[in-house]
């Protein structure tokens, strides 16, 4: 893999968006079928140019006038907005108040900094292989939650390109939901409260949601691997007094010692349940394995940023953007192999790019046709590059929108109308 | 509603047809009714209504809610007044669209400002927790239906509130509320949908207060206790003078009994003193040349010039009969505005002994009445939580013997009427209360135990007019 160079963006860009940005799916996703007049042509875009210039209010007629624009500005990044009520390039010719943010998908944001208080590898804008887990865990909580207890449908997951992940639900009736509902399914998501000062961050009721049995189950899964062997919790004094933090003084001494006798953190691990089952641990008089359940939800549980999510308006970074800093494109994930996700294998522009100009020095030895546009280029480039299983994930959620919309329609009507789109 | 204008008797409601259905005994009032009423069906159902209103209020305060005392004479007084009740009863329909219209008609009178609406809404929602109380199960599924509500599955974008803090079960975008908390939410809603209906109603008020025939009914609606004001003179003439010291310390109620006091000792009452007592006596069945007759031989007593008296009170006592100047016929003075209104300073003995008497002083008077010391602590106790109306209520127990006055008091008149009902041996008093052959001292300790402990809403009519009503919304 070609090591990134920062200073190449704007070239390595020029490639991108001329011969390798999927237009053509990224078109059909957000013309959701061409079933709502305008719904493209008042979508908001933000480009982030060279030099850090910030524009907003972008958009575009149709797919030939977005790809024109894009490789016009070579935008380092690009964030998708809402759909507003009127063409947002021309919201200075709105009447005051009249220009609003009607819809838009349902985004959710996990970030690894926000888990800096539990993992013990990398901090701040740093991953690794052993804290990535958090992100398979997240994935796996949230997207059973949306898919099962609130129904959608049409989920996309996307790396952010370093270090963390986006969602993207993108229903119809997700699209129209009020920043108060929004904000509902964030809190129901949410069990880790608190920031710095908070010591304790989880606390279960005596009654358990299925939402919360479900999650606590999922980590299970993961939590020996992660938490007592990767992060190795309960390594040194160091490490586990952070968790005794979280249980009763009156069986600190006791376990401090029984830790001394141990050897790893699996092993401190089973003495910690015993201490804490039974004796300290009741919620309101009975022994359960609450306070056993809390920490590893204050180890493992998702932490979501509710300011993306409730705000319609919010601009949030696109899939198939670059992210400037690690080169990497943000790329959907498969979920059918979450656990096989490596952030590290994600390829980046100029690895691609890189990737591109191989297969062309070759192209050009057998087919010698200059001539031929650069759309049918294009559609065979990405496939030849790394990029093309991640849009083969792309066209799969697409195929589902589509079919859905299609049954929707014949619900509708007796008519049944062909969504067009371009290619 | 709309209100034709004219000076004919007849109100005509714009709308339709008069056939409107009511399939439940209970309803949301989501739809104003659309018929004629006249003036007096008007009037009377509102008064009913306020009527119940205030009994809803009262029995919310002397009885924790919910409990069978509160429940059983909250029943007792929908079925006194007449208004729609159980689901399956045969014969609903004219208590029911008496419920209906009378809601509507109070939403006039109670739109008018903040704490007339937090009042109506306050009482209008325990009436429906109450209904929805004592809807048999498989009703409430009838109801809730054609109300147009789902509880099985909501979907969860409708359950905003319940899902977020995972308060129910949410699967496929659908939550999954239990019946109870149904009633919750329906009743926020309906709190919801109320409140923004008074102040669309407070909107369009104006054109309903120009029309001379609803303007002082609705503020007399919202300003005084209720309709019943003692101002006809239905017992005129029955009461003899002479009876009237017996009287004062049978049925008379302490402020009352106080004043005839103060002005057999004293042979004068000041201003305030004269008009409370005096409207009273007009109250209880006084002519107006009997209140002239006995006025003037008090005053006489007291070494008044008879002339004088002619000159300067007499005419103030045909005025308050309404035989003079713009010849209103005072009514007289409810609790309300005897305990609000005009306190008495040094020398004067209007007022209401249990809100304006100093403790000690209300104690020894309570004593030199020959009540027990149990009563006395029990009454000083409401009196500590200001609930005067209800104090009042114990010394009429106290002084009658009974375990429940059987009322919800709010008027000086309404005192002595129940008083001498009660005297005059009136079967009716005691089937009202569920006592059983022999008092028992516990249901009365109950009830001041109830009483005091019942922090929620503080005593009707007193708190209503005074401070911030608050207190009336913690469920």
């Amino acid at each position: 893999m070609e090591t990134f160079d920062p200073a190449e963006l704007p070239e390595l860009l020029k490639l991108y968006y001329r011969r390798l940005f999927p237009y053509a799916q990224y078109y059909r996703w957000l013309n959701y079928g061409g079933v709502i007049k305008n719904y493209f042509q008042h979508r908001e875009f933000s480009f982030t140019l060279k030099d850090d210039i910030y524009i907003r209010y972008q958009s575009f007629n149709n797919q030939s006038d977005l790809e024109k624009e894009m490789q016009k500005m070579n935008p380092y990044k690009i964030d998708i907005g809402a759909v507003y009520s009127h063409r947002p390039n021309q919201h200075n010719t709105v009447k005051l108040g009249a220009f609003q943010a009607q819809e838009k998908e349902l985004v959710f944001d996990i970030d690894m900094t926000d888990y800096d208080d539990v993992r013990r590898c990398c901090s701040s804008a740093d991953i690794c292989s052993k804290c990535w887990t958090l992100m398979t865990m997240a994935i796996r909580i949230i997207d059973r939650a949306l898919k099962e207890d609130f129904g959608f449908k049409h989920r996309l997951w996307v790396y952010s390109g370093r270090r963390g992940i986006h969602c993207w639900v993108c229903d119809e009736s997700v699209r129209k939901l009020s920043s108060a509902v929004r904000s509902g399914i964030v809190e129901y998501l949410s069990l880790v409260k608190g920031g710095q000062d908070v010591k304790k961050k989880v606390h279960l009721s005596e009654k358990i949601h299925p939402f919360v049995s479900k999650s606590i189950n999922i980590i299970k899964k993961y939590f020996e691997e992660y938490a007592l062997v990767d992060q190795d919790i309960l390594e040194n004094k160091e490490s586990w007094d952070k968790i005794l933090a979280l249980v009763p003084e009156t069986i600190h001494e006791k376990l401090q010692q029984n830790f001394q006798k141990c050897h790893s953190s699996l092993q401190r691990w089973e003495y910690l349940k015993q201490g804490i089952n039974c004796q300290d641990n009741t919620k309101n008089d009975k022994c359960g394995p609450w306070l056993e359940w809390e920490i590893m939800l204050q180890y493992c549980f998702p932490r979501l940023d509710i300011n993306v999510s409730k705000g319609i308006n919010h601009l949030l970074k696109s899939p198939f953007s670059v992210h400037p800093k690690t080169g990497r494109i943000s790329v959907p994930i498969d979920l059918q192999k979450v656990d096989q996700f490596d952030p590290f294998t994600v390829p980046t522009i100029s690895s691609i790019c890189h990737e591109l100009d191989a297969i062309s020095i070759n192209d050009e030895g057998r087919e010698g046709n200059e001539a031929e546009s650069d759309i049918k280029h294009r559609t065979r480039d990405y496939k030849k590059t790394s990029l093309a299983p991640y849009i083969k994930v792309f066209e799969q959620f697409l195929e589902k929108l589509d079919k859905s919309r299609k049954g929707e329609l014949l619900k509708k009507s007796d008519l049944v109308t062909t969504p067009v789109w371009e290619q | 509603m709309q209100f034709s204008g004219g000076k004919r008797k007849k109100l005509r409601l714009t709308g339709d047809q008069r056939t409107v259905s009511y399939p439940h005994s209970l309803q949301f009032y989501l739809e104003p009714p659309s018929e004629s009423i006249s003036l007096i069906e008007f009037e009377s159902l509102a008064i009913d209504r306020v009527k119940l209103l205030k009994t809803v209020e009262n029995l919310g305060v002397s009885y924790v809610k919910g409990t069978e005392p509160y429940r059983s004479k909250l029943e007792n007084e929908i079925r006194k007044l007449k208004f729609s009740f159980r689901e399956n009863l045969e014969d609903e329909y004219e208590p029911r669209r008496k419920d209906h219209i009378s809601h509507f008609i109070l939403r006039l009178a109670y739109c008018q400002s903040e704490d007339l609406r937090r009042w109506f809404i306050q009482q209008e929602m325990d009436l429906l927790r109450f209904r929805f109380s004592i809807l048999p199960k498989d009703k409430i599924q009838n109801f809730l239906k054609d109300s147009h509500l789902h509880f099985e599955a909501i979907p969860f974008a409708d359950a905003l509130d319940l899902f977020r803090g995972r308060k129910v079960y949410l699967e496929g975008g659908f939550a999954y509320v239990p019946l109870r908390d149904i009633v919750a939410i329906v009743l926020n809603e309906f709190r919801a949908k109320l409140s923004k209906a008074l102040a669309l109603t407070a909107r369009s008020l104006p054109a309903v207060q120009s029309d001379e025939r609803l303007q002082p009914l609705l503020n007399h609606l919202s300003h005084s206790y209720t309709g019943q004001d003692y101002s006809t003179q239905k017992n005129a003439g029955k009461i003899s003078l002479d009876q009237i010291d017996s009287l004062s310390t049978k049925s008379f109620p302490p402020c009352m009994r106080q004043l005839h006091k103060a002005l057999r000792d004293n042979h004068h009452l000041r201003h305030g003193g004269r008009m409370q007592y005096g409207l009273f006596l007009k109250g209880i069945g006084l002519t107006l040349e009997q209140a002239l007759q006995f006025w003037k031989q008090e005053f006489i007593r007291g070494k008044m010039d008879p002339d004088k008296f002619d000159k300067g009170y007499s005419y103030n006592i045909r005025h308050s009969f309404g035989k003079e100047g713009k010849r209103t016929d005072y009514t007289p003075f409810s609790c309300l505005k005897i305990i609000l209104t005009n306190p008495p300073s040094q020398g004067d003995y209007h007022g209401c002994p249990f809100r304006h008497s100093d403790p000690e002083l209300l104690k020894q008077k309570l004593q030199s009445y020959k009540i027990s010391p149990g009563g006395i602590h029990q009454i000083l106790d409401l009196v500590k939580g200001s609930h005067y109306q209800v104090a009042c209520q114990k010394y009429f127990e106290m002084i009658h013997n009974v375990d429940d006055c059987g009322f919800s008091l709010s008027h000086p008149n309404q005192f002595f009427f129940e008083s001498q009902r009660i005297l005059s041996g009136n079967k009716d008093i005691r089937k009202e209360s569920i006592q059983p052959e022999t008092p028992q001292p516990k249901p009365s300790v109950q009830k001041a135990k109830d009483a005091s402990s019942a922090l929620a809403c503080l005593n009707s009519s007193l708190e209503m007019d005074m401070e911030g009503l608050e207190d009336y919304f913690s469920e």
